[in-house]
């Protein structure tokens, strides 16, 4: 048993650490905090920055442009990321579509698009949930019919993140009404230039706007842009799944939340006293960071597993659960911590050029809180999660 | 014993809800919310027509109520449709403490405010003061018989529509001295007061109120000098009823909204409320809905006894629907999943009143702290 890093391990976070102190700019870290929004330009241009280092896709093999790091290394670079406010990876094209196509792709989809994930020609989004397909996502009804050379797509995606700025969508369609649900899906990749797509907007409780419908009018797609067989789509977005669920505990997020948690608390006051000195409040804090670093080693326990060659499994399930759960609570103490100051609508208390509304950091706190709810409710909700442990624990249970 | 409600105010519920079923659904809302004064003159007029401003105003004060059930009715019906307008600031809050205070020539503006004409705002925490109600640093001095006025308030509910402010002032004592605290009505355009507006996330407008050398006459005083705070006290008690009736209201509207999306959503071939994981969950909202009930009744009750025992069961209740409340807005999220996160769907609006009034006169946990400290005491 040895908790600390290897010297390699340690060299390798010390150049992340000089790499992210050179890239991130303290208003790059400011708007990633929530003291605004970023643009399009922002992701890509980080993207771009990344790239260049060779570090954009960091799970890809060599071969493929990636950095083919392993699970401990892509964890480091996770968690530096996120302590130091960078941006977070636009995942769709990368930790997504990109491993999909490696093991499932044909040679000329590999060769046509990886590269231009890389580059940032494409944007891509997922077009995988639908109004009545959310937790039970093999429910889905969007139709793709045969006609010649291609496919004729009809139907509605839904909560399709950054959708307004993807120009490529990869989505589960239905190519097969006759066989039992998971059987009838294959996975197409979609030029959202083609004509019928078109793109809503759906505006968050925060007022945000980063998530939309996607409808689909008679689309023609050509046969070529079907990934794998027909009909086998589902093996394929299962798999991809997986890959969603890495760095899945959002340890580096909880650390530099609660870091941020904690430099407020030192900065409010509480009858007359720092907030900080409180000690109900402080008690709160102390009890989330308790089990931040349980998960943190849980986290580390199952990643060298991954390093190891072992697939998790149940583990990644628990891990969501309980990750999702740290995180929300972080920011339910946040907005607590500035009182009164958590009820400005941050959209205008932060941005313009008036003086922020009370404390600096106070904006964004409520409308974090509320738009992270989504945490416990996308990539497989906190539900079929437990479901799935319970079923893998006990057999067939639950 | 006897837990029914009064057949007025059975009445004055049901008029109330059906005034805003029919008028207040997400689309006018969300109209409201993005307006530029975040209210309807409208529906304040509305209101007002229905007579639920002068339910919260004793027959003392020209009203036909003013006890904690009729605030907690009037709130618990507002809260259901997630009504934004002021109804807290202007009426609890400003022409309570009018009517408690004010001589006879300043009581005339209560009149007004149930009449509908006239808004108010409490001009009271500070950038510091957090949620301690005694803690005020704005002063003021009296030169001959005018009075200098000078700070700043934080966060202060309609201050853009109010007119005049009711300003608390520091006349002599520390900084945390229930002694020594004074009110005044400043006329919103008197020289040396500056507003700086903004929305809430909840819904409505605040202001940071700045007062620079704000001369106005010894006469504007609401009050004895230095001695404003039981008053304050109370009219805060009675805020703290209303805000923990309306997360009652709200509560019932996010629960109902909850079991019908439960029992029509398939997911898996079923309804997912037939889904025993879900069920149970509702099961204990419903549980905690009964013991959120109690406490408003426990506050309401006691809204008129010895300021400890009010103290203390208005903290009891707002910790509790402090508590409840998050469970309730949280769990009602959640079982609904993303659909309840986007804004056209009336739930999210209702959570965001839920949860943001933890944010006025104190969260769970301040009134956990307030009620060890009166407990203890």
């Amino acid at each position: 048993m040895d908790l600390s890093y290897s010297p390699e391990e340690l060299a390798f976070r010390d150049d992340v650490r000089a790499f992210l102190d050179e890239h991130v700019t303290p208003e790059l870290a400011a708007k990633v905090r929530g003291d605004g929004e970023l643009s399009k330009a922002d992701m890509e241009n980080w993207h771009a920055v990344l790239n260049a280092r060779g570090w954009l896709a960091t799970n890809w093999p060599r071969d493929f442009g990636g950095a083919e790091w392993n699970a401990v290394q892509r964890h480091i670079f996770e968690e530096e990321c996120a302590m130091a406010n960078a941006p977070r990876i636009v995942p769709f094209g990368l930790t997504m579509l990109g491993p999909v196509l490696q093991k499932f792709g044909s040679r000329e989809q590999q060769d046509y698009y990886l590269p231009r994930i890389l580059n940032g020609e494409h944007w891509w989004c997922q077009g995988y949930s639908e109004p009545g397909a959310g937790s039970d996502l093999a429910s889905l009804k969007t139709r793709a019919v045969r006609d010649g050379d291609h496919f004729v797509v009809n139907g509605q995606k839904t909560w399709t993140t950054l959708g307004q700025f993807a120009n490529w969508i990869f989505c589960l369609v239905r190519t097969d009404l006759e066989a039992k649900q998971q059987e009838g899906i294959s996975f197409l990749l979609i030029d959202m230039d083609t004509p019928g797509i078109e793109v809503r907007p759906i505006i968050l409780l925060d007022g945000t706007h980063e998530v939309n419908e996607v409808w689909f009018t008679d689309v023609r797609v050509p046969v070529e842009n079907l990934v794998g067989e027909e009909n086998k789509g589902w093996t394929y977005a299962k798999y991809l799944l997986t890959h969603e669920r890495t760095n899945i505990a959002g340890v580096g997020f909880s650390r530099a939340g609660l870091a941020a948690v904690k430099r407020m608390a030192r900065n409010e006051r509480s009858g007359g006293r720092p907030l900080i000195e409180n000690s109900h409040f402080a008690a709160r804090l102390a009890q989330v960071e308790i089990d931040l670093m349980a998960m943190s080693t849980t986290n580390l326990r199952i990643i060298s597993k991954a390093a190891a060659g072992e697939a998790p499994g149940v583990e990644a399930s628990m891990l969501k659960v309980k990750g999702t759960v740290i995180r929300q609570e972080i920011n339910d103490l946040a907005r607590r911590a500035v009182g009164p100051y958590a009820m400005p609508f941050a959209s205008e208390a932060v941005d313009g050029d008036n003086d922020p509304v009370g404390p600096d950091y106070a904006g964004p706190l409520a409308a974090q809180y509320f738009n992270n709810r989504k945490l416990s409710v996308f990539g497989g909700s906190n539900e079929i999660q437990r479901g799935i442990i319970a079923k893998v624990t006990m057999g067939g249970a639950g | 014993m006897n837990f029914d409600r009064t057949e007025e105010r059975q009445m004055l519920s049901d008029t109330m809800r059906r005034y805003l079923s029919d008028r207040y659904g997400t689309e006018i809302r969300n109209a409201i919310l993005e307006s530029e004064t975040g209210m309807s003159e409208e529906i304040w007029s509305g209101l007002a027509e229905l007579g639920l401003l002068g339910a919260l105003f004793g027959e003392a004060d020209g009203g036909y109520g003013g006890d904690g059930f009729d605030i907690a009715v009037v709130f618990e019906e507002l809260g259901r449709a997630g009504v934004v307008e002021p109804v807290l600031d202007t009426a609890i809050l400003g022409g309570g403490l009018v009517a408690a205070l004010g001589t006879g020539a300043q009581k005339a503006m209560v009149d007004e405010v149930i009449a509908g004409t006239c808004h108010l705002a409490l001009a009271h925490g500070e950038p510091h003061s957090r949620y301690d109600l005694s803690r005020v640093e704005t002063r003021a001095t009296l030169n001959g018989d005018t009075i200098t006025i000078s700070g700043r308030k934080a966060v202060v509910v309609n201050a853009e529509q109010a007119d005049p402010l009711i300003v608390s002032t520091r006349e002599y004592g520390d900084a945390d001295a229930q002694d020594g605290i004074s009110l005044f009505l400043v006329p919103a355009n008197a020289l040396g007061v500056t507003l700086r507006g903004y929305p809430l996330l909840a819904g409505g407008r605040a202001a940071e109120v700045s007062l620079d050398e704000v001369i106005v006459p010894a006469d504007s005083r609401l009050g004895p000098a230095g001695a404003a705070y039981p008053a304050l006290a109370r009219a805060v008690a009675a805020a703290n009823v209303a805000l923990a009736a309306e997360v009652m209201g709200a509560m019932e509207n996010a629960v109902a909204l909850t079991k019908d999306y439960l029992m029509t959503r398939k997911q898996f071939g079923r309804p997912i409320g037939t889904f025993q994981a879900l069920a149970h969950r509702m099961a204990d909202m419903l549980i905690e809905m009964e013991q959120a009930r109690s406490a408003v009744i426990n506050a309401a009750g006691h809204l008129g006894s010895d300021a400890k025992t009010r103290d203390l069961q208005i903290a009891s209740a707002r910790n509790l629907l402090g508590r409840v409340g998050r469970l309730v807005a949280e769990e009602a999220i959640q079982m609904h999943g993303g659909i309840a996160m986007t804004r056209e769907y009336e739930l999210a609006h209702i959570a965001k009143r839920i949860v943001m009034s933890e944010h006025r006169f104190g969260d769970a946990d301040y009134h956990l702290e307030r009620f060890i400290e009166l407990s203890a005491a």
